[in-house]
């Protein structure tokens, strides 16, 4: 690790926590609407996921989708925007929240009918084996994800054709309000691709230095041409579900308590220690953050709503 | 008689079937610590407890399979599907076991299960913003109800719970809290009736789910200016009641069919389809026919209203059958 990778994994993870409650106001303000679902307490894992592996791999992932744009480098002021509905956005106000994408980034899009894209990665995986070329498939998906029949048949063909692909699944111990314990007979989610002899680990998804190294290694592994790896990323998220989730399902004891691992400030901590980032990086971070973040609402704010003429862009029948 | 929401009127025929009937549970994700996607079983868990009312990993697909296989050993499964759009998961399940088991096995046995599910829209983007009552509609062995008010939600879900056949039951969104008069008792209501919401001469409406309610708040715009139209609320699109919107349009001559759904191979399509059929000899003007625009439905506030048709749509269809 040096100062420069320290202070792009900080800022990186600082802009999403910031750019989630920043959507969380705009969504009280009715700015935003229908489903937002936050990444706040998740920052560390596509943070560490997205820095190992080089721009031009492939990137699926969920509805949960806000950290992975960012994390990609997308434009947060496009980002916004298209949270906001409108033109100037990622995906012309067309998708809204769920359904981010940004394909020169290689980010293929966020999926909102869970597990629907799993087999979409694992068919991209195939392409590149069928045209021999080195990139490989991200694929992202929840806990709750891993208990639906097209994980089970994605797993299995990823194997039997040892496709170059990465399952990351982010296990925060919830599919809505539903805990893992009660909806999943494995409560480890990487013993799941190791029945389909997957090569298969967990990682701490809190430290964002510990997911890094995870999904090199992934990577390093995919790249040799010896098919797929499981990774599984022990998190938290620190909000509900959704912005219309009331929680009944957890209690307050808890999420103070996974609070406590907040990958940000555990990150800085041992930055500032090893003298990797100074107190006025931190800063200087932060207040760039609160400007890329506030520009994004005005950028959002600002952009017109999409022509009433183009209703019927973007289908042929 | 007292005035309850949409979403209380659910809540009141699962509550009367929990208590009636010890085969039957209710499954589904998130119904029951989460309160359910739109608070329909909310407080369900604590009353009936975790045999009645079942968490469910996601897995849309074998829910329905199991939820099949136990109405065959005699329980009564009611299952939620958060959405419309998870149904597709399932779809393979509702319609190659359910709908066939009965027929397929020589009336032996069936399959009495009622699967809730969600219709609607609200910024939710493309993939959660659909109509599918015609994807299943149109398999025989299948009921497909669609209620308009909580009397009819309460009373035609009271009925489908009591059958012996399986029942998909569509629930819209933007109705949950909208209220009417229900009757307290444990009632049902017939399922496939039709049901005239308004009387009038001049054009027959047909509709059901939420586009009756448009249909009634376009009706009294239209009575100021002493157009009167008639609504006919279909409530269940298989078996699908024609009967009182064929003589509705015999009177009026005039009719407007209106769905959510897209306008190709949808339910509104049918319907004109087969009340040319019925009384051509009678009508005044083509069938019109009001339905969703002929593209997914976008995230974006203004191109999400401009597919979805909305009462001044139906005010202006209505004049332009008129003129
Ligand atoms: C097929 C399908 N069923 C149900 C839903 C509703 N739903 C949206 S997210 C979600 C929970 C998913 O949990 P998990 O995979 O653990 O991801 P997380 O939200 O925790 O990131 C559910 C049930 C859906 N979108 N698609
Ligand atoms: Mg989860």
């Amino acid at each position: 690790m040096d100062k420069e990778h320290a202070q792009a994994l900080y800022h990186e993870m600082l802009l999403i926590r910031q750019f989630e409650d920043k959507a969380a106001e705009m969504y009280a303000l009715g700015k935003i609407g229908g489903f937002l679902h936050l990444y706040s307490g998740e920052e560390a894992v596509a943070v560490g996921a997205l820095n190992a592996l080089r721009p031009d791999d492939d990137l699926f992932t969920s509805y949960r989708d806000h950290g992975y744009a960012l994390a990609r480098g997308c434009d947060p002021k496009a980002v916004m925007a298209e949270l906001f509905g409108r033109e100037t956005g990622l995906c012309k106000g067309r998708g809204g929240s769920m359904h981010l994408a940004d394909a020169s980034r290689h980010f293929w899009g966020g999926y909102a009918i869970v597990t629907g894209h799993l087999p979409l990665a694992a068919g991209m995986a195939y392409a590149h084996q069928h045209r021999k070329t080195e990139h490989l498939v991200l694929c992202v998906f929840g806990d709750g994800a891993s208990n639906a029949g097209e994980f089970h048949e994605t797993m299995n063909v990823a194997k039997v054709w040892s496709l170059p692909v990465l399952f990351l699944c982010e296990n925060n111990l919830y599919a809505m309000g539903t805990s893992t314990r009660e909806a999943s007979a494995q409560s480890e989610m990487y013993k799941k691709g190791c029945s389909y002899g997957i090569e298969s680990w967990q990682v701490d998804g809190m430290d964002v230095e510990a997911v890094e190294a995870s999904i090199e290694k992934a990577a390093a592994f995919i790249r040799s041409g010896k098919g797929p790896v499981f990774v599984e990323a022990l998190t938290y998220r620190f909000r509900g579900h959704s912005m219309a989730d009331p929680e009944l399902y957890r209690n307050k004891a808890e999420v103070e308590e996974w609070k406590k691992r907040d990958p940000i400030p555990r990150f800085l901590e041992g930055c500032l220690a090893n003298k990797l980032l100074s107190r006025e990086d931190a800063d200087r971070i932060s207040s760039e953050v609160e400007r890329q973040v506030s520009e994004a609402v005005s950028f959002a704010d600002a952009s017109p709503e999409p022509s009433l003429n183009s209703l019927f862009d973007f289908v042929s029948a | 008689m007292p005035t309850i929401t949409y979403r209380e009127a659910i809540r009141q025929a699962l509550r009367i079937e929990l208590k009636e009937n010890p085969e039957l549970i209710l499954l589904g994700e998130d119904i029951g610590a989460y309160g359910g996607s739109y608070s329909v079983t909310k407080g369900f868990l604590e009353e009936f407890g975790a045999e009645r009312v079942v968490d469910t990993p996601i897995v849309e697909s074998s829910l329905i399979g199991l939820s099949i296989g136990a109405a065959m050993a005699g329980m009564r499964p009611v299952v939620e599907l958060m959405t419309i759009n998870f149904a597709l998961k399932a779809i393979d399940q509702i319609i190659n076991n359910a709908a066939k088991i009965r027929f397929m096995f020589g009336g032996q046995f069936s399959a009495p299960l009622v699967i809730r599910a969600v219709s609607g829209w609200g910024q939710l983007g493309p993939t959660h913003s659909q109509s599918f009552e015609n994807y299943f509609a149109y398999a025989p062995g299948l009921m497909v109800v669609m209620p308009s008010s909580p009397n009819d939600a309460k009373g035609l879900l009271l009925t489908a719970m009591r059958g012996k056949d399986p029942v998909l039951f569509i629930e819209h969104a933007l109705l949950y809290s909208t209220q009417g008069d229900v009757p307290e008792g444990k009632e049902g209501i017939p399922l496939g009736l039709s049901d005239i919401k308004r009387r009038g001469k001049d054009v027959s409406i047909v509709a059901y789910s939420r586009m009756v309610l448009l249909a009634l708040q376009a009706a009294q715009q239209l009575s100021k200016d002493g157009i009167e139209v008639e609504v006919v609320d279909l409530r269940c699109l298989r078996p699908m009641d024609l009967g009182l919107a064929v003589s509705s349009l015999k009177k009026t001559g005039r009719a407007l069919v209106l769905s959510e759904d897209w306008p190709s191979c949808s339910i509104a399509s049918e319907v004109a389809a087969r009340l040319q059929n019925e009384a051509f000899d009678y009508l005044d003007a083509p069938i019109g026919l009001l339905v969703s625009k002929d593209v997914p439905v976008a995230y974006a506030r203004n191109l999400e209203a401009a597919t979805l048709p909305n009462v001044s749509d139906i005010v202006g269809a209505v004049r332009a059958l008129l003129s």
